[in-house]
C-alpha cells in the first residue's frame, strides 16, 4: 500500500496529478465539439500556431501563455475569414496559417537561442515540473469552460448538429463559433505545458470518439468523453511516476488503450445487431 | 387572412451573384405554398429569406411579429451519424429562456406531446438513423413544431424517397395543413407534389407565375422556368407534365428491334 501512495507524499507530483486530471476532463470536453464538427485538424494545427506564437511573443518579453493565447486566437478567426469566403478550404486555411505561425516560432527561436522554457515540456508535456501558476490556469479554465458548456449547452449543441436550422431558430451560430474557438485556444494554451502541443490533438479526438463508439446519445457522449479524459490524465501521470515515461505520452497511451476496449465493445455490439441497424453505429 | 411574410421587390444575392431578383410574394395564415423551380434557381434561398436568415440587399421583407417560422431540411443534409436520439434531436429547438442543460417538466411533456401527435411517440430513445424514411421526415416536423410555429418551412420534404414515404410525407403535411399551419415548401416534383398544391411559385431567380397549378403549370410557364420545352397533359382536371428526351428515343427506336431480332423476345 505504501509503494502505491509513495508518489503523493511529494507535493509536485500531486500538482501533477490534478493538472492532468483537471486537462484531461477538459480535452474531453471540448473534444467532443470539435470531434462531431469534424475539425480534429484545427486542435492539431491550433497547437503550432499557439506554440510558435508563443515562442514568438516571449522572445519580446511577454508571457509564454498570454503570447500563445493571442496567436491561438488571431489564428483561429483567420481560419474563420479564409473559410467563409470560400476561395480554399478550411482544411487548406488551417493548414496555410497554423504551419507558418509554427514556422515563424521556429525561426525566432533558432536566432534567440536562449529560451529559458523547457522546450521539450512544451512539445511532448511534463507535468511533473508544472508551476502552481499553470496549476491555476488549467484549473481557470476547466471552469469557465464547463461552465459555457453548461449555460450554452443546447445552442452548442444546436449549432454543431445544423448549424442552417439553429440560424432560423434564433440561435447566434456565429457567436458560438467564436465561443468554441475561446474555448479551443484557453485549451490548448494552459495544456500545453502539460500534455505538450503534439498530444493536445489526440486529447482532442480519443475520449470523444470513445464516447460515439458507445453511445448514440448526445449527453452520454459528453459524459463519456470527460470521464474517459479525466481518468486518462489521472491514470497516465500514475503509471507515468512508476514506469518513468513523460507524462503527455502516458497519458495518451492510457487513452489510446481505452479505445481499444471501447472499439472491440463496438464491435461485438454490431455483430449482434440486425444489419439494418447497423449503419447507425460508427465503427 | 392575416399576412404573416412580405417580399417587396426583393434582392438577395451570395458574393457577387443575385440568386433572387425582384421578388414580390405574400404568405398569409393558412396558405399552403409550393415553390418549383430548376437547380439553382433560388428556391431554398427564398424559404431562407422567409426565415429571415438571408438579408435582402434591395426590396423589403415584412414579417409579422408574432410569426413563428418552424424550418424542416432536406433530409438529405443531416449527419446521420450524429449522435442524438430522437429526443434529443427534437430536444434542441427549446432554446428560449432555458439556461440549464437539462429540459424542464414542461420541454419533456410538450416534445412527447408533439412526438405522440406525428405517431413517433415510441421511438423518442432511438437513434435518428434507425427509422424509416417517413419517421426520420417526421422527426425534423416534431423539431420544428415544438417552436409553436405559425409558418413552416420545408426543404424539398420528399427528395430521395420512395414513393410510399412519399405519400406518408405529403398525408402529414396536409395534416398539419388542416390543423391551421401556414404552410411553404419546395419541391422537384411536379406530378407528385406541385400539382397536388393550392398555391404554386415558379422561380427562376425570379418570380415567373403564381398561381394555382391548373393556372401556372402550363407549357410557356414551364418553359420560362426551366428554359426546356415541357409537354402538359390533362388528367381528371389535373395537368400532368410529361417529359420526352427525342435523342434516347430515337437510339432506342433503333436498338430495341435489333435485340428483339438476336434473342427472340424483347430485352
Amino acid at each position: 500500500m505504501d509503494t502505491l501512495l509513495e508518489p503523493f507524499r511529494y507535493e509536485f507530483f500531486r500538482n501533477a496529478l490534478v493538472v492532468a486530471t483537471m486537462a484531461g476532463a477538459l480535452c474531453g470536453l471540448v473534444g467532443v465539439y470539435v470531434v462531431l464538427r469534424g475539425m480534429s485538424y484545427v486542435g492539431h494545427g491550433l497547437s503550432h500556431a499557439i506554440f510558435g506564437a508563443a515562442i514568438a511573443f516571449y522572445a519580446v518579453g511577454i508571457s509564454f501563455l498570454l503570447g500563445g493565447a493571442i496567436g491561438g486566437l488571431v489564428s483561429a478567426v483567420l481560419i474563420l475569414l479564409i473559410a467563409r469566403r470560400r476561395s480554399i478550404g478550411a482544411d487548406a486555411a488551417i493548414g496555410v496559417i497554423t504551419s507558418a505561425a509554427f514556422a515563424v516560432g521556429i525561426v525566432i527561436l533558432t536566432g534567440i537561442g536562449t529560451f529559458t522554457r523547457d522546450l521539450n515540456a512544451a512539445l511532448f508535456g511534463n507535468v511533473l515540473g508544472v508551476t502552481p501558476a499553470d496549476v491555476a490556469a488549467v484549473a481557470v479554465v476547466t471552469l469557465a469552460t464547463g461552465l459555457t458548456v453548461f449555460l450554452r449547452y443546447r445552442q452548442l449543441l444546436f449549432t454543431t448538429f445544423d448549424p442552417e436550422v439553429a440560424e432560423v431558430s434564433g440561435v447566434s451560430t456565429a457567436a458560438n463559433d467564436v465561443v468554441l474557438a475561446v474555448m479551443l485556444t484557453a485549451l490548448i494554451t494552459v495544456c500545453m505545458n502539460v500534455l505538450g502541443v503534439t498530444l493536445i490533438a489526440a486529447m482532442l479526438v480519443i475520449p470523444p470518439v470513445i464516447g460515439r463508439l458507445l453511445t448514440d446519445s448526445f449527453h452520454r457522449m459528453l459524459w463519456i468523453s470527460v470521464v474517459v479524459g479525466t481518468f486518462s490524465g489521472f491514470v497516465g501521470v500514475y503509471i507515468s511516476y512508476y514506469l518513468d515515461w513523460p507524462s503527455g505520452p502516458a497519458v495518451v497511451i492510457t487513452a489510446a488503450l481505452q479505445f481499444a476496449i471501447a472499439y472491440g465493445i463496438s464491435a461485438v455490439r454490431r455483430s449482434r445487431l440486425p444489419e439494418a441497424a447497423i449503419d447507425a453505429h460508427v465503427g | 387572412m392575416n399576412e404573416l411574410v412580405t417580399f417587396d421587390k426583393v434582392t438577395c444575392r451570395y458574393g457577387k451573384e443575385p440568386v433572387l431578383v425582384n421578388v414580390d410574394l405574400g404568405v398569409s395564415e393558412g396558405d399552403f405554398v409550393g415553390i418549383v423551380g430548376p437547380s439553382g434557381s433560388g428556391k431554398t434561398t427564398l424559404l431562407r429569406a422567409i426565415a429571415g436568415v438571408v438579408r435582402p440587399i434591395a426590396g423589403h421583407i415584412h414579417r409579422d411579429r408574432g410569426a413563428t417560422v418552424g424550418y424542416v431540411p432536406q433530409v438529405e443534409t443531416v449527419n446521420w451519424y450524429f449522435p442524438v436520439t430522437v429526443r434529443e434531436a427534437v430536444m434542441m429547438s427549446r432554446i428560449d429562456g432555458r439556461v440549464v442543460p437539462w429540459a424542464s417538466e414542461r420541454d419533456r411533456h410538450d416534445a412527447d406531446d408533439v412526438l405522440d401527435r406525428l405517431g413517433i411517440g415510441d421511438l423518442g430513445d432511438r437513434h435518428i438513423r434507425e427509422l424509416s424514411g417517413g419517421q426520420q421526415q417526421r422527426v425534423f416536423v416534431a423539431r420544428a413544431m415544438l417552436r409553436r410555429p405559425k409558418l413552416l418551412l420545408m426543404d424539398e420534404p420528399t427528395s430521395g424517397v420512395d414513393v410510399r414515404t412519399r405519400h406518408d410525407v405529403m398525408h402529414l403535411i396536409h395534416e398539419l395543413h388542416h390543423d391551421g399551419l401556414a404552410i411553404v415548401l419546395t419541391t422537384h416534383d411536379l406530378n407528385g407534389i406541385a400539382a397536388h398544391l393550392p398555391k404554386l411559385v415558379c422561380l427562376n431567380r425570379e418570380v415567373i407565375a403564381v398561381g394555382r397549378p391548373q393556372e401556372v403549370i402550363t407549357p410557356d410557364v414551364l418553359e420560362r422556368t426551366y428554359g426546356a420545352p415541357l409537354e402538359v397533359l390533362s388528367h381528371g382536371g389535373m395537368p400532368v407534365v410529361v417529359e420526352h428526351y427525342p435523342e434516347i428515343e430515337e437510339v432506342e427506336r433503333k436498338v430495341v428491334p435489333l435485340r428483339e431480332g438476336h434473342h427472340g423476345h424483347p430485352a
